[in-house]
């Protein structure tokens, strides 16, 4: 657990007069993100929430030079202003790509993958709100099982979640790491300790979304928060293969104190039409998880 | 001393993306292009080419990684054809939008359904709208010319630019090819210099969200609108004409072979009877003039280099006027229409003058051969069609069963 607030770069690189929604979990990650990354830093990104938030031309909050890409290239783009970068020597320069799920676990799996095999020096991040919710909230692979949105508006989503994370350990990356804004001095450390490794890099960052999740706006944190403490958001790295909990989740992995999903849903209105059958899978699904995390986490000892 | 030699099209084309110091190549292998991809690697791998080679998974992110590296100051290249250069179509946009000298050759294939390896022009004939450059090559010396040329005209007018080749009739077949000295290209091919920096200490966001409207910066200037960004890229291609006669001018000048700016002509000043093409296909069509002439029909040829920008009016008009009768043969169509070439052509005509009869022949879909006797024929058909009063037609399919 990091010790202090104090050690946060004081440089503030997204000024007030974003676009993003009041409440976003983005805005908060994205804030201590780039603290973490400094200067030296070019983002790349899609047509994503993180679009919006950049504001619209000519006018823009966000002091980290970026570069916008269509929807299912953003590793790609990374790739080549890694690679024009290495081609003109200047290999200082941190390349950061940043999508949302949508953008990560459906249309940009394929460059996404391609860029990891490579092993690509860049830094990818998901922020995943686990839905289309720059677009109006439409399901993805990264929706949760029992949500609704406006493609599930009746039955919800009756697939659970995609095991994202498999996929990136099964390309043997230099680094992953699982985050959330409802725990920014983890957040910052992870950012930190990605910018020093060399290779392909990858952020997961649970990202709560008032609108698209239907909760208050004053409760993005403590519903960031439920997430880890129920086991539905777990805070890891694994760096060289070496898996390790981190922050809260550690402490729940050593206490054995996680809480039932029912604490998490019960809070959002996207769950409102969610069965209890679907109720007991998701928290089978997240009991399963947590175990095989557990098991990863005894072997790395 | 002359360094000549006996090359593909695909060899002559990695040779002169090594002459133009390429600094990073993104490709992704497809018949007929994978011979090209492969001669870069080796390049790069054995040292012959100070170049990053981004050995992608598939072709839009060829274009993505051109665009990223491009925008960061890098000088870069990529080719493909086909359903791949299709893959890339959202990216093409992009990379004219993003107002980047990209150069890519397209190695000319027919577009599935149903799969065909071999050559047509259907694939970049489909990119016309995309805001890039588009420049027709004749033979492989013409690929290797063509291709530094495209760099110094991206590089002045900001706008990508396609060098189109046929697939195997070129891209497969050995030719002599005069390549010029490292030197000489360095000399002609200054180095690239890329209109924005990205920089740490003048941070922006490119590309950003537009409204409808101009909208003013921090200090209440007005700033462009999408419209005002959309109108550049055309003004930028509408007047790239002189830039592409001009640096073909200083070729011809520097490397003594001049391959014609937006247009070439062979043996139109007395023509009655002017056949046109893009492509190997033109070539051919000098040959069935030639024949055409030994028969005693006064015929000649119109070869349509860049197709887009397409050749200014006045230049079209020119190198028509004297003709009566304009035979087109295509290696794509507009389907529900006739081939794109016809019509932009007639549209040039338009208020000129120019009264003639044109006959537009779609050849050679799919790697169907096509000879020149079989042109000279066609044209022959044409003309008497044309005696007997049929100054139109629907267009003819060159060569095919349409029983």
């Amino acid at each position: 657990m990091p010790q202090n607030l104090f050690k946060i770069h004081e440089k503030e690189y997204v000024l007030p007069g974003t676009r993003a929604c009041q409440g976003c979990g983005l805005s908060i990650a994205y804030r201590f993100a780039l603290k973490a990354l400094r200067e030296d830093t070019i983002v790349t990104l899609p047509a994503c929430c993180l679009c919006v938030l950049h504001g619209l031309y000519p006018l823009t909050p966000v002091l980290v030079p970026s570069v916008n890409n269509t929807f299912a290239s953003t590793a790609a783009s990374a790739s080549g202003i890694a690679a024009g970068l290495a081609a003109l020597n200047r290999t200082d320069t941190t390349v950061v790509a940043f999508a949302g799920d949508g953008g990560t676990f459906d249309m940009g799996l394929q460059a996404l993958s391609g860029a990891a095999e490579r092993g690509t020096d860049f830094i990818y991040v998901a922020y995943d709100n686990e839905g289309y919710m720059n677009t109006g909230t439409q399901r993805s692979s990264a929706t949760p099982m029992g949500a609704l949105t406006t493609t599930t508006p009746v039955l919800t989503k009756q697939q659970h979640k995609k095991d994202f994370l498999k996929i990136m350990e099964a390309h043997q990356i230099a680094y992953i790491a699982t985050t959330t804004p409802a725990y920014p001095i983890d957040l910052y450390d992870k950012f930190v300790r990605a910018k020093r490794i060399k290779g392909t890099r990858f952020i997961h960052i649970h990202t709560p979304c008032p609108p698209g999740w239907q909760y208050p706006t004053k409760d993005t944190v403590r519903i960031g928060r439920l997430a880890v403490d129920t086991g539905l958001c777990v805070l890891f790295e694994v760096e060289n293969g070496k898996f390790r909990f981190t922050g809260r989740s550690r402490t729940l992995a050593e206490k054995g104190n996680k809480l039932p999903v029912v604490h998490y849903v019960e809070r959002q209105g996207r769950f409102k039409k969610m069965s209890i059958e679907q109720l007991s899978q998701l928290q089978n699904w997240v009991d399963d998880r947590w175990e095989e995390y557990k098991k990863k986490a005894a072997e790395s000892k | 001393m002359t360094d000549a030699r006996i090359i593909t099209g695909n060899q002559a084309a990695a040779l002169a993306a090594r002459l133009c110091d390429v600094q990073v190549i993104a490709a992704y292998p497809i018949t007929p292009q994978s011979q090209l991809a492969e001669m870069l690697s080796l390049y790069v791998e054995s040292g012959q080419l100070r170049a990053e080679y981004v050995r992608v998974e598939g072709e839009h992110s060829a274009m993505t990684v051109c665009i990223g590296a491009s925008t960061v100051g890098a000088r870069v290249f990529t080719a493909t054809s086909s359903n791949g250069l299709l893959y890339m179509h959202e990216q093409l946009h992009w990379a004219a939008g993003s107002r980047l000298p990209i150069v890519m050759c397209c190695v000319n294939r027919g577009v599935g359904a149903p799969w065909s390896i071999f050559n047509d022009q259907q694939d970049s004939l489909a990119q016309r709208d995309t805001g890039w450059i588009q420049m027709y090559c004749r033979d492989n010396q013409e690929i290797l010319d063509t291709i530094i040329q495209a760099y110094r005209i991206a590089e002045t007018v900001y706008a990508p630019v396609m060098v189109c080749y046929d697939g195997f009739v070129l891209s497969h077949t050995m030719m002599p090819v005069v390549s010029p000295t490292p030197a000489a290209v360095r000399k002609f091919l200054p180095p690239y210099k890329p209109h924005t920096i990205l920089d740490s200490n003048n941070p922006m966001t490119i590309n950003s969200v537009l409204l409808p409207n101009r909208r003013p910066d921090a200090e209440g200037v007005l700033c462009d609108g999408y419209m005002e960004m959309r109108y550049k890229l055309q003004n930028a291609l509408n007047r790239s004409p002189e830039t592409i006669r001009e640096v073909n001018r200083q070729y011809a000048e520097a490397f003594g072979r001049d391959h014609g700016g937006m247009l070439w002509t062979h043996r139109t000043e007395d023509a009655e009877v002017i056949l046109t093409s893009m492509g190997s296909l033109a070539a051919e069509a000098t040959v069935a003039a030639d024949a055409l002439r030994e028969e005693g029909i006064k015929a000649g040829v119109v070869g349509i280099r860049v197709f887009r920008p397409f050749p200014e009016k006045k230049e079209v008009v020119a190198a028509y006027r004297n003709a009566k009768a304009i035979i087109l043969f295509e290696k794509s169509v507009s389907y529900g229409y006739e081939g794109g070439l016809c019509s932009d052509l007639k549209a040039a005509f338009y208020g000129s003058g120019i009264n003639a009869a044109i006959h537009d022949h779609v050849a050679g879909l799919g790697g169907r051969d096509v000879k020149a006797r079989e042109l000279v024929e066609a044209v022959k058909s044409s003309l008497a069609r044309i005696a007997e009063g049929e100054r139109e037609l629907n267009t003819t399919w060159l060569n095919c069963h349409t029983e």
